[in-house]
């Protein structure tokens, strides 16, 4: 009896977490104006990602344009639609990384590696690409289909995707200090897979569902320190913590549509998570809220809409000063500098 | 959801298209208005044309801007001799198919695409200041001509949207479109305030077929053309149809100049394609008082200039400068006139005729 009471006292503390977050403190905070100043001619699209790397330097993973489609082929090819670039921190522009890319089409992603590697994951061509500093090539995971299915092909599997590296709509990329890869397989396929830091298929987990374990989607993943997995459950309004072989730790249901992750570095880390508001609505959602990595609620800040300060559908958090956000937006087709009070 | 594709989607969209019959005007006794024709207005640099220039408006300081369909949709800038200056949003996002552009009190520059179901606002300069709409994304597949009826209308996304406008507090009107039938109001930061018609096509007051153009008087009273059921609709400022114009034959586009006093101009343009006899019935322009009041018309089909090829949208900034662009013909013209002629009293708007 005693310990039932217990338990329900516990359960009342896990729904006063939950119940918390909507009254979660304001976190004062401001943007940065044109904190990318873009040459005259020069636009981006919406923002899927944006990260920075050890000497701050800003990358911008954008959909620029929609694949070119050729016609009168023997299977209709697609090329092009997205572009990579490069600013300085104080938001110069630098350069284009991949112009012209066979693995660049629909942004997913970009993340930058302790090594200061720059990692772009692209939804479209199912592709994974590390980049080195200067821009070469030094590995991919994934293989572009060599054509584009007519009509589209419409994901009919469990989401559990295969032993290997083929993706289906992979959203994000992660490192544990190891150098595993971990990728967010994604929209397609419902799992996260595990390589090492080789490329070499280790394991993967997770299929379409509702329970501890499963995904609606994954939009987004973060790895701690401790080698721990965070997966930005978004059609299941959570995010699940897995162990660093993936099973199942513990789950936060009270951040919403769990859109984009970050964690900070450093002896305290924090969790970023965006309610990223859906594309065809800015009259709800859209905050960003700063958790410790229990699940405790810190604080909150922002909404949903078109102004400074307001967010469009943030898919892409930078965090690597805690006190300095870069957030990529879809619906804003732009990147805001964040500093928090 | 779900996309079916056809291979023949250009022929698609001609056959696929709701036909739309071509009225001839009803109004009579209409003055002639004369004109003189500009000739070769716009100056474009060596190597450089104009497509199906769809879309054509002027800034406080004259200069020109065109969103026209080339291989890419572009938006050129010429100055008020028709030099061109410049290019905006070469490769930009929102730009697949030009529909319209204006330009806002501000001198910022909107456009309206109608292959993104995009709206966007550019700074006087060409920086992206706001974007309303999202294109449907590459990654789901390639989009087809919509099959069977449209889904419901969503408050932030359009389907094949065709014009923008303003009224005097700010707030932002958007006709959507092709395959919509309504008109929704935002205010100045883009939050959703109000809609009228639906995804739906219909004849009643309240209901479009087709709204293919849209401007806001000074009252803050928004004129679209109902293009479908040939007529001009006049909303109050929550959208509530007050009147409807039903004699200037097919309502393809509309423009309200500025001033104290203004003027409508209202287009009953000649059909794409030409058919036979629609040169002798369609193609004219006509000049209005905001009561309806039809003061002259202007203008006839006719591939060579000054004739008229599918006129789509119009400058009226001026109302004696009428700066006009083309469909068919890759071209933009440009018309002075001398004097206002003298009022028309048998030309007279219709009432409204159901709430």
């Amino acid at each position: 009896m005693k310990n039932l009471m217990q338990a329900l006292l516990a359960a009342t503390l896990v729904a006063g977490i939950s119940a918390s977050a909507q009254t979660a403190p304001e976190i004062k905070f401001d943007s940065v104006p044109n904190a990318l100043q873009l040459p005259a001619g020069l636009y981006l699209g919406e923002v899927a990602g944006v990260a920075t790397n050890s000497h701050g330097n800003i990358f911008v993973y954008t959909r620029t344009g929609h694949p070119t489609v050729t016609i009168g082929t023997a299977r209709p090819f697609a090329h092009g639609g997205s572009r990579l670039f490069e600013f300085d921190p104080s938001g110069k522009f630098v350069r284009e990384i991949g112009k012209d890319s066979y693995g660049f089409m629909f942004a997913a992603q970009v993340r930058i590696d302790p090594a200061d590697n720059i990692w772009v994951v692209d939804q479209m061509t199912e592709m994974v690409m590390k980049f080195n500093p200067q821009g070469r090539l030094l590995m991919l995971l994934g293989r572009k289909a060599e054509n584009v299915s007519v009509p589209n092909r419409e994901p009919k599997n469990d989401g559990a995707g295969r032993p290997q590296d083929l993706f289906s709509r992979p959203t994000d990329v992660a490192w544990d200090a190891a150098g595993d890869i971990f990728v967010a397989d994604g929209l397609g396929n419902a799992r996260i897979a595990k390589f090492d830091k080789d490329g070499k298929f280790i394991k993967s987990w997770g299929k379409r569902g509702t329970a501890n374990g499963e995904f609606a989607n994954i939009r987004s993943i973060a790895v701690d320190a401790q080698g721990n997995v965070y997966a930005a459950d978004y059609g299941n309004k959570r995010v699940q913590v897995f162990d660093n072989d993936g099973n199942f730790k513990t789950v936060f249901s009270n951040v919403g549509n769990a859109g984009a992750l970050c964690i900070t570095k450093g002896a305290s880390p924090f969790l970023y998570v965006s309610n990223s508001n859906p594309p065809n609505d800015i009259d709800r959602d859209g905050e960003i809220y700063k958790m410790q990595l229990d699940g405790t609620v810190v604080g909150k800040f922002g909404k949903a809409g078109k102004l400074p300060k307001e967010f469009g559908t943030v898919a892409a958090i930078d965090c690597r000063n805690a006190n300095t956000l870069y957030v990529g937006e879809v619906g804003n087709l732009r990147v805001q500098k964040l500093v928090l009070h | 959801m779900k996309r079916i594709f056809t291979w023949s989607f250009g022929l698609a969209l001609l056959v696929g298209a709701p036909a739309f019959a071509q009225k001839k005007a009803t109004v009579e006794g209409v003055p002639e208005m004369t004109y003189t024709a500009v000739p070769n207005f716009l100056k474009l640099p060596t190597g450089e044309y104009l497509g199906e220039s769809v879309a054509v408006a002027t800034n406080s300081k004259g200069h020109v801007f065109v969103y026209h369909r080339s291989a890419n949709t572009r938006l050129f800038e010429f100055d008020q001799a028709g030099n061109f200056i410049k290019e905006i949003g070469a490769g930009y996002y929102g730009f697949e198919f030009a529909h319209s552009v204006r330009v806002d009190k501000d001198d910022n520059i909107w456009a309206v695409d109608e292959g993104t179901n995009m709206v966007t606002k550019f700074s006087p300069d060409g920086k992206v200041l706001m974007v309303l709409g999202r294109r449907p994304p590459a990654v789901e597949g390639v989009t087809a001509y919509p099959v069977g009826p449209n889904t419901p209308a969503e408050k932030y996304i359009f389907c094949r949207p065709t014009d923008v406008g303003w009224d005097p507090q700010g707030n932002i009107f958007i006709s959507d479109g092709y395959c919509n039938n309504r008109v929704v109001k935002y205010d100045k930061n883009g939050r959703f305030l109000a809609q009228v018609g639906s995804e739906k096509v219909g004849k009643a007051m309240g209901e479009f077929n087709l709204p293919h153009g849209l401007q806001v008087d000074g009252e803050g009273h928004v004129w679209v053309s109902d293009r479908g059921n040939n007529r001009y609709v006049v909303l109050d400022n929550d959208l509530k149809p007050i009147k409807e114009i039903t004699n200037l034959g097919t309502a393809w586009t509309a423009c309200i100049s500025s001033g104290p006093h203004q003027y409508a101009f209202l287009s009953n343009s000649n059909p794409n394609g030409n058919g036979p006899g629609t040169w002798d019935t369609t193609g004219e322009i006509y000049k209005t008082e905001l009561d309806g009041t039809v003061l002259g018309k202007f203008g006839h089909p006719g591939k060579l200039a000054p004739g008229f090829q599918v006129v789509h949208n119009l400058d009226c900034r001026n109302p004696n400068e009428l700066i006009l662009g083309e469909i068919e013909s890759w071209r933009v013209q440009k018309f002075v006139f001398k004097a206002t002629p003298a009022k028309s009293a048998s030309a007279k708007s219709t009432g409204a005729g159901a709430n």
